[in-house]
């Protein structure tokens, strides 16, 4: 095996184990996530309780793979939004250029002046802290990065001799940015996708640990590890299991993404 | 100076990592003050030769055998410090593209200056006056305004010049030329190369000619060497090796040079294309307030294209040759004048308009920009049929077929995609692409230049056979006179965006009249069979032919 297919399989196991948990907890856990159970309080993980459970007795493995259905929800449709509106504010403005270009790239501009954890916090106070909210301000706040990249690369292609021999071919304006240059601008958006897909599911941890994400019973990576912090010096698997899942996630994902990326390419296909 | 020679190159092997030989077995030398050349095609190891004298190869390169002694030293045998007393002193270097080989962020001199302080700093008072009169002497005039500019403010032949000034200003014994004027326009090619040998033999400097250019290196090289593959293959006077070329290659190379075919008989028909008064102004805005006037490129083009005849346009850089090819496709839009198609007015829509444009079709100069990356060879061809009306799908599925046929690219070469065939193979897709649809007028924009002779000789022998079959028109845009001349029927001459003269083909090269296409047909000479099977060099222009290699002047 080389290199490359050991990252696509270690990066698509991490991956597919967490879709697989996020599926499964949408209809099983081993126990219910928001029933409390005063009597095992703070219990070290064992075999009834794989991960422990947490300060009012809360199985942390069910809340673990509910958390991962959220988080996961959250980082899909986040992605999906912010790269579906960059990929076409961005290629619309790299390929019209002149004054939607100027426009569309000045509020871009101003949008990428702020960071993106500080602008999903305003614009959560606008929308109010909510699931759709998150998704809302997450994917606004990582689009214009989108927009940034697949402007730039169309802004090069379109100067490319191919896409003049397109337009002497007589095709349309429209086929052309389809056929030819959203094509050729999707390797560094999909490698783009998949690391952001883990920025989200951080910064959606980062939102709800500072309690402005999806609000507690419901629970998430993020408010899961915040609620730790109180504990961490005698429950310290509280913290654990939802860092764990942070890390193990992100490093599925970006491992994933860059096979995904030479695998897109056909110019990376066939090279010796 | 005890031994006249100077460079010993002996069975050297340069093999890269996983084994592939990139050099094999070579073994040349070069005497003090000489001038040898060195040809070959891309990948036949002539860069890596002329690097691997300074050890500039890349990493990935390692000498597997052989030797390189320069004046009895082997190179290889240097320490870090001997190795950069070689490098300037001994043995310097011009690079191909002037417009990369300097730094953008220092000026001319400092960057002139570089090589002084490294090797002589002892005489820093004198380096200013040797940096002065070594500018004057490579033809740069204004001299103190130039030592504070920076290089972007340079045409590409000031900025060669300013290269061949820094490499020579330490008066090295070897001089390694890759390809030193291969990106210059013709004139500035000749005043470059002329500039560049007077100066060498007057330091006594001899020089390593790499290059892919048959004519140039004849012209200036007393010995030459060619090779191929790694390989040198044959080497001797430059005279002897083009008269008598001893090895199987060599006769090859030399029979892929363009020669000047018969005349064709062409009937005299309306025109299939024909421009008036077409102007190109670039920039113009009219503002609210105010009118900016342009930067005129075309001024009133007059030109007509027959059915079946290949019309060639020719003139350096900024002639404005390219704009021409561009109106005519429609990429741009004239800001004046009238094109007629059919002898129907073209406008920038209508049906008039939708027939000329799956009618004109362009071969477009770089094959590795202008197929699409991500389409298979028969999806780029079929593409050009999208369009196409009347056709079913599987009328398409054949034409492609046969047109890749046509081109030499049958088989399985339509699953291919772009960055698994060479430059001539994609050339032949754009070939391919732009005549599925037996188009009435083919636009070659400099379409073979960027390929190697002998793929050079192929495409074109391709492009006459098509055209023979198919019967469409050609404008095929070029600065290659000697590929003009093979091919053209009639020949427009451009400059600064006019035309300056135009005719049939004999005429323009027999007999020109204007002294701007005389001073384009004098700028490079051409090798010309002769019967014994070998070429001789020939001046397109008997003037210049007499006139010895010291009295040209530069300018």
């Amino acid at each position: 095996m080389n290199r490359r297919s050991l990252t696509a399989v270690v990066g698509g196991t991490l991956v597919a184990a967490v879709v697989i948990t996020a599926l499964v907890a949408l209809f099983w856990t081993p126990y219910d996530p928001l029933k409390l159970n005063f009597k095992a309080r703070l219990a070290a993980p064992s075999l009834t309780h794989l991960m422990g459970t947490d300060e009012l007795g809360r199985d942390v493995f069910s809340r673990l793979m509910r958390g991962t259905t959220a988080s996961l929800r959250v980082s899909l449709m986040t992605v999906l939004l912010a790269t579906g509106a960059g990929v076409l504010i961005g290629a619309v403005s790299g390929y019209l250029r002149g004054w939607p270009d100027r426009v569309l790239m000045a509020l871009n501009d101003a949008l990428l002046a702020f960071p993106g954890l500080l602008l999903a916090l305003g614009l959560l106070a606008v929308f109010g802290a909510s699931e759709t909210g998150i998704i809302l301000a997450l994917a606004l706040a990582y689009m214009s990065s989108v927009v940034r990249v697949v402007r730039g690369t169309v802004l090069s292609l379109r100067e490319r001799e191919f896409v003049r021999a397109s337009r002497v071919m007589g095709n349309s304006e429209l086929y052309t940015l389809m056929r030819h240059l959203l094509p050729n601008c999707l390797a560094p958006v999909i490698v783009m996708a998949t690391s952001m897909c883990g920025w989200i599911i951080l910064a959606e941890s980062s939102l709800s640990f500072l309690g402005l994400g999806v609000a507690p019973p419901a629970p998430t990576w993020g408010n899961m590890l915040a609620g730790s912090r109180t504990y961490i010096g005698q429950a310290a698997w509280l913290a654990i299991f939802p860092g764990l899942a942070i890390s193990l996630s992100l490093l599925g994902i970006n491992l994933l993404g860059d096979a995904l990326r030479d695998r897109l390419d056909p110019r990376m296909r066939r090279r010796v | 100076m005890t031994s006249p020679v100077l460079l010993d190159i002996d069975a050297l092997t340069l093999a890269a990592g996983h084994g592939h030989t990139v050099v094999s077995q070579a073994s040349m030398q070069v005497s003090r003050g000489e001038i040898v050349g060195v040809v070959g095609e891309s990948g036949s190891g002539k860069t890596m030769l002329g690097r691997a004298i300074m050890r500039l190869t890349p990493q990935a390169i390692d000498r597997t055998g052989g030797d390189i002694k320069v004046e009895g030293t082997s190179v290889f045998a240097l320490r870090p410090a001997q190795l950069r007393a070689l490098r300037g002193p001994k043995v310097a270097m011009v690079f191909q593209e002037p417009m990369t080989s300097l730094t953008p962020s220092l000026t001319v001199g400092q960057q002139l200056a570089e090589g002084l302080e490294q090797h002589v700093p002892g005489e820093r008072a004198t380096h200013r006056d040797r940096i002065e009169a070594m500018l004057r002497r490579v033809g740069l005039a204004d001299v103190s305004r130039v030592l504070d500019a920076y290089p972007h403010e340079f045409s590409g032949g000031m900025r060669q010049r300013i290269m061949i000034a820094s490499a020579m200003l330490l008066r090295p014994a070897l001089l390694i030329a890759d390809e030193p004027t291969t990106a210059l326009d013709a004139v500035i090619q000749r005043e470059v190369m002329e500039m560049l040998v007077e100066l060498t033999q007057e330091n006594g400097t001899a020089v390593l000619l790499i290059s892919h250019d048959l004519p140039m290196v004849a012209r200036y090289a007393q010995r030459m060497v060619v090779m191929r593959r790694g390989e040198i293959v044959e080497t001797g006077p430059t005279s002897q090796v083009l008269a008598a070329p001893a090895h199987e290659y060599t006769r090859q190379l030399l029979a892929t040079l363009p020669q000047r075919r018969p005349p064709r008989p062409l009937a005299t028909q309306a025109p299939l294309l024909s421009a008036r008064g077409l102007t190109v102004e670039y920039g113009a805005r009219q503002g609210w307030f105010s009118k900016q006037a342009g930067n005129r490129v075309l001024h009133g083009i007059d030109l007509d294209i027959h059915p079946g005849e290949v019309v060639a346009v020719v003139g350096e850089s900024g002639s404005g040759k390219t704009t021409l090819g561009s109106v005519l496709t429609g990429l741009v839009a004239p800001t004046g004048g009238a094109l007629r198609y059919k002898g129907q007015p073209l406008a920038a829509r209508g049906a008039v308009f939708n027939d000329y444009r799956y009618n004109c079709q362009m071969v477009f100069q770089d094959p590795y920009s202008s197929l699409d990356p991500r389409m298979t060879v028969s999806a780029l061809v079929a593409e050009a049929l999208r369009l196409a009306p009347g056709l079913t799908p599987a009328q398409k599925d054949d034409r492609v077929a046969d047109t890749l046929q046509d081109v030499g690219l049958g088989g399985d070469f339509g699953l291919r995609y772009p960055h698994e065939l060479s430059g001539g193979q994609r050339q032949r897709v754009a070939i391919a692409r732009a005549l599925v649809r037996r188009p009435a007028l083919l636009i070659a924009d400099e379409a073979v230049s960027a390929l190697d002779v002998t793929v050079r000789a192929q495409v074109l022998d391709l492009l006459a056979d098509l055209q023979q079959r198919y019967g469409f028109s050609c404008l095929f845009i070029s600065h290659d006179l000697g590929v003009v001349e093979q091919i053209a029927d009639r020949v427009i001459v451009m400059q600064a965006g006019r035309i300056v003269e135009e005719g049939v083909r004999d005429a323009i090269f027999d007999r020109p009249r204007e002294p701007y296409t005389r001073q384009l047909l004098g700028a490079i000479p051409m090798l010309e069979a002769t019967a014994a099977g070998g070429v001789r060099l020939k001046w397109r222009n008997d003037a210049q032919a007499s006139q010895p290699l010291a009295a040209v002047s530069l300018t």
